[in-house]
């Protein structure tokens, strides 16, 4: 086989690899965010004892020890679950939550010996479709946990969450609806574009979908609904552990448990992905006249301001390291306490950190990429470093944005819950796509 | 019987949910980026590392004082265990071969893992010869043996240490109980 024939197939497999690492590596680190997040929203210092070798990274080694732990409980299979479904009931809530991230374009395209790599796993045109189509089916999992685990706590908590879903699923179809009407496609790419281009100068982010009248109120009511697709605080109410023990997933332990667990914040992380990728521009960095073609442009003063530019922030970031050895907390330690390298490992590792943008700085102004990559594959590869950078920042704010909400809100009663979702946000959402349409007609005869 | 709960009528805007949730989340985040900036004001004291400074009259560990020829004061009198309310303390007593006229505790058992650490013991005392100044709390072993504080462990318990009580007495005595006689040799 040529060379001709493989590159196609390694492409869709690196592509494959990279969504599916994309997603589980963000999971750790989100629940390290939940854990300090929620004890700094409630005064408290979290998670800091575990480390390894003295270097505690602020708690980020316990979700470490978590993955130890989960691997080796005992894996505990009730007697009286219906078994088959309950083997699949975990897996299959994993595989949606995962399969769902394949149509999201994370930067715009890549040239590789020729050939125009589009930067999404997927090249499906009716993507938003699919996207719906796989939220729909995430409630199998949590369905199939319910039934099969065969208590009633367990199926409380499955249709619960089935309810929720359905009701839920319309006004944030209608709500997508209205993003369908303002870019004229189905096609999350062709969206995504449509939000670099407007009135603003290219790449502005006010041109994004966020920043229109019924694109504001279909962003609220959408990610309203992303809360209780994803199950999250105030709408988790299938595994309200107050009424239901733990909801669906009260009978799974060890690694079953960890696939519901990752399900739920891989949710979180496609919801945030494609919530970004319809109302907030996807991966244009939202800078005026910075789009895909002024990255390949000027792809040395790019990477030179982007590496110069981040030296003095990591200096601080050393600098504030260096001085935390001053904190009362070492005082207490013992002088041959390990844990004394910590401040010393950080204050190295962001000084480390800005000589290496230091370097890329250098290399900016030296005009590396274009001359030693070529024009082609250094803009490129600019642009897909500042397109993913942005697209990971907007995503992982919105899943800092599930977490902030979950320890501030309080959850809903069920009823509540109904109400919401059926008098309030499916009445509003109908209007809006009368608005939407309205809009859009105002728009064009205005501009024309 | 459930009491009757004051209910107010929401306004509009608060039953519109949208700005009460942003105003919620204002609070929250602000606690955030306080604690970010200020790592250290937390009131967790993180135990093992850092330990809460303890009032000067609190009662931790028995300890025995000696006399300055190093015997124990204790004269084995009985008041302590008679005082006692959970029964924690064994003593056996002995003839003192030096002095005929005074007994000694051959033995001297505190099991504290019934002590209630009530501090009778101390009041009762004639001899001032059992003090809970140590501010020790961290009393644990591994067998309920081991929870049983004899007498040679409860004589060298300060070894090394001086009771930082009986400095603040020393310091200024009026802080010190009524009746505290300060300990004739000063451990160094």
């Amino acid at each position: 086989m040529s060379m001709e024939e493989v590159l196609p197939v390694l492409v869709v497999l690196a592509k494959c690899v990279f969504a599916v690492a994309f997603v589980m590596q963000i999971v750790p680190l989100l629940i390290w965010a939940e854990r300090k997040g929620s004890a700094y929203i409630q005064d408290r210092p979290g998670p800091n004892r575990a480390h390894i070798l003295g270097i505690r990274a602020g708690g980020h080694v316990h979700s470490l020890t978590d993955v130890v732990k989960l691997i080796m409980k005992e894996d505990i299979v009730p007697g009286h679950v219906n078994w088959f479904y309950w083997f699949i009931a975990p897996v299959v809530a994993m595989t949606i939550a995962l399969s769902t991230f394949v149509v999201v374009p994370f930067g715009d395209y890549l040239t590789i010996m020729g050939h125009k790599i589009d930067l999404r796993v997927s090249e499906i045109d009716g993507g938003l479709l699919y996207v719906l189509a796989m939220t729909s089916l995430g409630v199998y999992g949590i369905m199939l946990a319910g039934w099969a685990s065969n208590n009633k706590f367990s199926l409380l908590g499955g249709l619960r969450s089935s309810a929720q879903m359905v009701s839920y699923e319309l006004a944030m179809g209608l709500s997508a609806a209205v993003i369908f009407l303002m870019a004229g496609s189905v096609s999350l790419r062709d969206i995504v574009d449509a939000q670099i281009v407007g009135w603003a100068p290219n790449g502005t982010f006010l041109n994004w979908n966020v920043f229109s009248v019924p694109g504001a109120i279909a962003f609220v009511l959408f990610w309203t609904a992303a809360f209780a697709e994803t199950n999250r605080t105030p709408f988790d109410l299938p595994e309200g552990e107050a009424e239901l023990v733990a909801g669906y997933h009260t009978e799974y332990s060890s690694l079953r448990f960890a696939l519901f667990f990752m399900a739920e914040y891989a949710n979180m992380i496609v919801a945030a992905a494609v919530t970004t990728t319809l109302f907030f521009g996807g991966f244009s960095t939202g800078l005026p006249f910075v789009d895909g073609a002024f990255l390949r442009e000027h792809a040395d003063l790019v990477l030179a301001v982007i590496g110069l530019g981040a030296v003095p922030p990591l200096l601080a970031f050393s600098a504030i390291a260096w001085k935390r050895r001053n904190r009362d907390f070492y005082k207490a330690l013992s002088a041959d306490d390990i844990r004394h390298r910590e401040p010393r490992f950080f204050a190295a590792l962001w000084g480390g950190l800005a000589v290496v943008h230091l370097g890329l700085g250098v290399a900016g102004l030296a005009g590396i990429p274009t001359s030693v990559l070529g024009v082609e594959l250094g803009g490129d590869l600019v642009a897909l470093a500042v397109h993913m950078t942005a697209f990971s920042l907007k995503v992982l704010f919105g899943c800092w944005f599930f977490i902030w909400v979950r320890w501030t809100i309080v959850r809903f009663r069920y009823d509540q819950l109904m109400n919401l979702g059926w008098k309030r946000m499916l009445p509003l959402a109908l209007a809006n796509l009368f608005l939407a349409a309205l809009w859009i007609i105002v728009k064009e005869t205005m501009l024309a | 019987m459930a009491l009757p709960v004051p209910s107010r009528k929401m306004t509009t805007i608060e039953s519109a949910y949208l700005l009460e949730v942003v105003k919620g989340l204002v609070l929250t985040i602000s606690h955030v980026i306080k604690n970010i900036f200020d790592p250290d004001h937390f009131r967790t004291i993180e135990y093992p590392d850092m330990k809460k400074p303890m009032a000067v009259r609190y009662r931790g560990a028995h300890r025995l004082l000696t006399r300055p020829d190093g015997k124990v004061k204790c004269v084995a009198c009985m008041c302590c265990p008679t005082v006692c309310p959970a029964k924690c303390i064994t003593i056996i007593a002995g003839e003192d071969p030096d002095d005929p006229a005074e007994k000694f505790p051959v033995e001297f058992d505190i099991d504290m893992l019934r002590c209630i650490y009530c501090g009778f013991c101390v009041e009762a005392c004639p001899k001032d010869a059992i003090r809970m100044d140590t501010r020790i709390y961290e009393i644990n072993a591994y067998t309920r043996q081991d929870m049983v504080h004899n007498k040679s462990y409860m004589v060298n318990l300060m070894e090394g240490k001086k009771p930082e009580a009986e400095d603040v007495y020393r310091a200024n005595p009026s802080t010190a109980p009524a009746g505290y006689t300060f300990d004739e040799k000063p451990i160094p």
